[in-house]
């Protein structure tokens, strides 16, 4: 298990390398972003020439990349155009992304499996083709038409909450966006959960531990939730990346200056710093959070082992 | 079917914690948020670079600069006239030679008095390339500007001051400029020609994270890209004092966002009302939505160096594409009246006596699609039978109007492929495009003034290799003009002679106008006295706080 984990740690450098090399590409590809710093006036060549020097933009792509590399290893992300170093950046835009994410994955861990559950038990059932209909209508509906409506019907009908989250965005503010945030998934993951409930309902350790006698919880509990998991959990775990790279949406809508937002930015204004900044450290989210997938199995499934 | 009840009583209980918790949080929110305390809570972008006045080129940015500094002279947010502030005269006998006097007493808020140094030292940090300055080619006016500014990509600069800069006491400099130009001291409003105090020298990096000014505000605190403080400042002795007790200027990430927090009674102020709020929002604010006429003009420009448009009939195209463009129906149909239909390359704010004429263009811009096919036909057709308008898809939701404008072009043209739109990914994509004269097809192109003078509508955008020429046009009698009007003591004379050269711009139609742009605002029944200056910015200092 040990050997496991130092192996997968180590297979981070070569993605952490590869991917920082790819961004740094295509955010290159997207112009010069000298041109935009001017507005709609045409650069003046010498000005432009002393911004690019102080950039370090006058260098080929290859050596910028190395450039930016050393740095980045030195614990220099760079600066954004505004002056703002990307390290304070990032400083202020994760921990608030971070309180959404997590606000977003206890909605899909509760209500999502509970749903699950209640539906894969009952399956052909009033209660079980309603919630199946309302997941559908879910993960068609696009986010930013959820959210739009909640915060209209929340934030300025109903006033129960803010329609904007405040700089500091503390959890209380972030339920409204974290459940927007969380909704598309949440759909996924009730219906993950309901099939493989509905599978295992039928196989023989829950027939036996039935025949037992054993509580009706407990078969559920552990012996059916915890074999049905596996998949879940998987989704979940895949999900933590996805749900802070792509809460720009989200953000954008209730006003959180999070990781999006600051993504969004850095894309508008081709900040290659910022972007490259940020992607970097998402992509490192992303592997912990599948290294973590893959530790949960064992603890779930103890015949899933790695040497 | 015990444990499935259970699991749903949970659920349940889960969905009234939460509203219980949504409650707590909405309540608190809108305590903290009451405006009884005197203090505007208005809507923000975040500015592009750091807050220093001549590094500062987009509204965001230049909002601050305003409420923070005070210059020579100040533009009259009704009239747009750039009326004397810190400057008691500006006088010249030769519109080159000119002496500044400016009025003792002014002071930046960490108490050092504003003198003549405090423009020179300001003016020279401006102008010097090491700086790199965006703003920097506001200077090029002033006599030996190509000594510390030379113009050539790589070059260094020979001096680190502008020779054309004389201090003569603490409240006397004298300013020679490189060649005539009657209308200098009425640019001396912008942001670039703000004085800066001997802070900004000595300790620069504390001064960006707090910039220090000598406006009718100080910065009490700013955090970059979420919040900031502005307070007023009691040390401020101009005529233009703040009225309310302060500003606080809050980033939004999306306009629409802030529009939702006005209907909530979260922020008093939003100075941008999303697109898609223009239809309700007389029905939301009625007499609280502001909807006036601002310094912009949207055009479409051409690329006069590609070849498909650089031919002798080419001109007679571009007039007849002007004529097909059904002006009034899309500034209803898409902007909800919040544009004005362009009959110049001006801006109505100027008003007639600052150089606007209305339909200077005349028919060349009046929708007319009879003439408008027969004026295509007789240039020799659209080149290669099509063409594309170029647009950024990133920011400004251009791809609405730009394909509006190319149905109205094919429907004169009875042809519904003559015309398409053609976006580019970003904004810097499509200006590297624009500046590396990569164009073949009409592009949008916006220009929103630096100054209410005609000059800045023109010579920038038309005169032979200026800065924003992005059509490449040149045309002799047109740089003559400019220049002679530029020359002209007789600002009335100047005028006219400057209207003179933009006619030449109705015959060979370089870009074509589209429409002048609204500035609009909307604001909370907290609020009064809000009104919008001419560069479709707030007059902070000037609003009322019930």
């Amino acid at each position: 298990m040990g050997r496991y984990v130092i192996r997968r740690l180590l297979q981070m450098i070569p993605v952490f390398i590869g991917s920082t090399f790819l961004i740094f590409f295509m955010v290159y590809a997207l112009g010069d972003p000298v041109a935009a710093l001017f507005g709609e006036r045409a650069p003046d060549p010498a000005t432009a020439a002393q911004i690019r020097h102080d950039l370090y933009l006058d260098h080929s792509l290859g050596a910028q990349y190395l450039h930016y590399m050393k740095n980045i290893f030195s614990g220099n992300f760079g600066t954004a155009f505004n002056g703002q170093s990307v390290t304070s950046l990032m400083g202020s835009a994760f921990p608030i992304t971070i309180r959404l994410t997590i606000v977003a994955i206890i909605f899909e861990i509760i209500i999502g499996i509970a749903l699950g559950v209640i539906t894969g038990m009952r399956r052909g059932k009033p209660v079980d083709t309603g919630v199946l209909l309302l997941t559908l209508v879910v993960i068609s509906v696009p986010t930013f038409v959820t959210g739009y409506v909640l915060q209209y019907v929340f934030g300025v009908e109903l006033q129960w909450t803010s329609p904007s989250v405040s700089p500091s965005a503390p959890f209380n503010e972030l339920i409204l966006p974290g459940l927007v945030l969380a909704l598309v998934s949440l759909a996924y993951v009730t219906r993950l959960t309901r099939t493989s409930i509905a599978e295992n309902t039928r196989a023989d350790y829950v027939r036996t531990a039935v025949a037992k006698g054993l509580p009706r919880r407990r078969v559920i509990i552990r012996h059916l939730l915890r074999n049905s998991l596996i998949p879940v959990v998987t989704f979940i775990g895949t999900d933590i990346g996805a749900l802070m790279g792509g809460a720009i949406v989200t953000e954008r809508i209730f006003n959180i200056h999070g990781v999006g937002y600051q993504l969004y930015q850095g894309i508008l204004r081709n900040n290659a710093p910022t972007v490259v900044g940020f992607v970097t450290i998402l992509v490192l989210v992303f592997l912990l959070a599948n290294l973590l997938v893959d530790l949960l199995y064992a603890v779930l499934d103890p015949r899933i082992r790695y040497a | 079917m015990r444990g499935a009840t259970r699991v749903r009583c949970a659920v349940g209980v889960l969905a009234v914690a939460l509203a219980a918790t949504a409650c707590g949080g909405g309540s608190s929110g809108g305590s903290s948020g009451g405006s009884s305390n005197g203090i505007v809570r208005a809507s923000w972008g975040d500015p592009q670079n750091p807050l220093e006045p001549a590094d500062t080129n987009e509204v965001q940015g230049g909002k601050v600069l305003d409420m923070v500094f005070r210059g020579l002279k100040k533009y009259n947010p009704k009239t747009a006239k750039a009326e004397n502030l810190i400057a008691s005269s500006i006088t010249s006998t030769d519109a080159q030679n000119f002496d500044i006097k400016i009025k003792p007493g002014f002071k930046f808020s960490d108490g050092t008095p504003v003198t003549a140094d405090s423009f020179i030292n300001a003016w020279n940090y401006g102008a010097l390339l090491k700086n790199a300055q965006l703003n920097a080619f506001f200077f090029e006016q002033i006599d030996g500007y190509d000594k510390v500014h030379p113009d050539a990509a790589g070059a260094t600069a020979t001096a680190t001051k502008l020779s054309g800069l004389t201090k003569v006491s603490n409240t006397e400099f004298k300013v020679k400029l490189n060649q005539k130009f009657s209308l200098w001291p009425d640019t001396l409003g912008y942001a670039a020609f703000y004085p800066l105090p001997q802070s900004f020298f000595t300790n620069q990096a504390a001064w960006l994270k707090k910039p220090i000014g000598d406006g009718p505000y100080l910065i009490q605190n700013y955090t970059k890209g979420t919040q900031m403080s502005l307070r007023k400042w009691d040390g401020y002795t101009g005529p233009d004092a703040a009225v309310n007790k302060g500003v606080d200027l809050r980033v939004y990430t999306d306009n629409n966002t802030a529009y939702t927090d006005l209907q909530a009674g979260n922020i008093d102020l939003v100075d941008d009302i999303p697109a898609s709020q223009l239809k309700n929002v007389k029905s939301d604010l009625g007499s609280r939505y502001i909807n006036e006429p601002a310094g912009i003009i949207q055009t479409v420009a051409f690329p006069l160096y590609s070849n498909r448009w650089s031919s002798a009939k080419s001109a007679m195209v571009r007039q007849g594409l002007s004529m097909a463009i059904n002006r009034k129906q899309i500034t209803q149909q898409i902007f909800q009246n919040t544009r004005t239909p362009a009959t110049d390359w001006t801006s109505p704010v100027l008003g007639s006596a600052g150089g606007y004429k209305a339909g200077l263009c005349g028919q060349e811009c009046t929708y007319d699609p009879t003439k408008a096919k027969q004026l295509i036909a007789q240039g020799g057709g659209l080149p290669g039978g099509k063409i594309t308008i170029g647009y950024n898809a990133d920011t400004g939701s251009h791809k609405e109007w730009v394909d509006a404008v190319c149905n109205s072009i094919n429907n004169v043209l009875g042809n519904n492929k003559a015309c398409v739109g053609e976006p580019t990914g970003t904004f810097a994509d499509f200006r590297n495009k624009i500046t590396n004269k990569q164009m073949t097809n009409p592009f949008r192109s916006g220009w929103q003034m630096d100054y209410p003078l005609i000059q800045d509508f023109l010579q920038p955008l038309y005169f032979t290799n200026a800065s924003s020429n992005d059509s490449h046009y040149s045309n002799p009698q047109f740089d003559k003009l400019v220049n002679q009007a530029n020359a002209d003591s007789d600002t009335g004379k100047a005028i006219s002679t400057f209207q003179d050269a933009e006619k030449l711009l109705v015959k060979d139609m370089p870009a074509i106008p589209l429409w002048y742009q609204n500035g609009s605002a909307g604001y909370s029944s907290n609020l009064s006295n809000v009104l919008l200056n001419p560069f479709s910015v707030p007059v902070y200092n000037e609003i009322k706080v019930k």
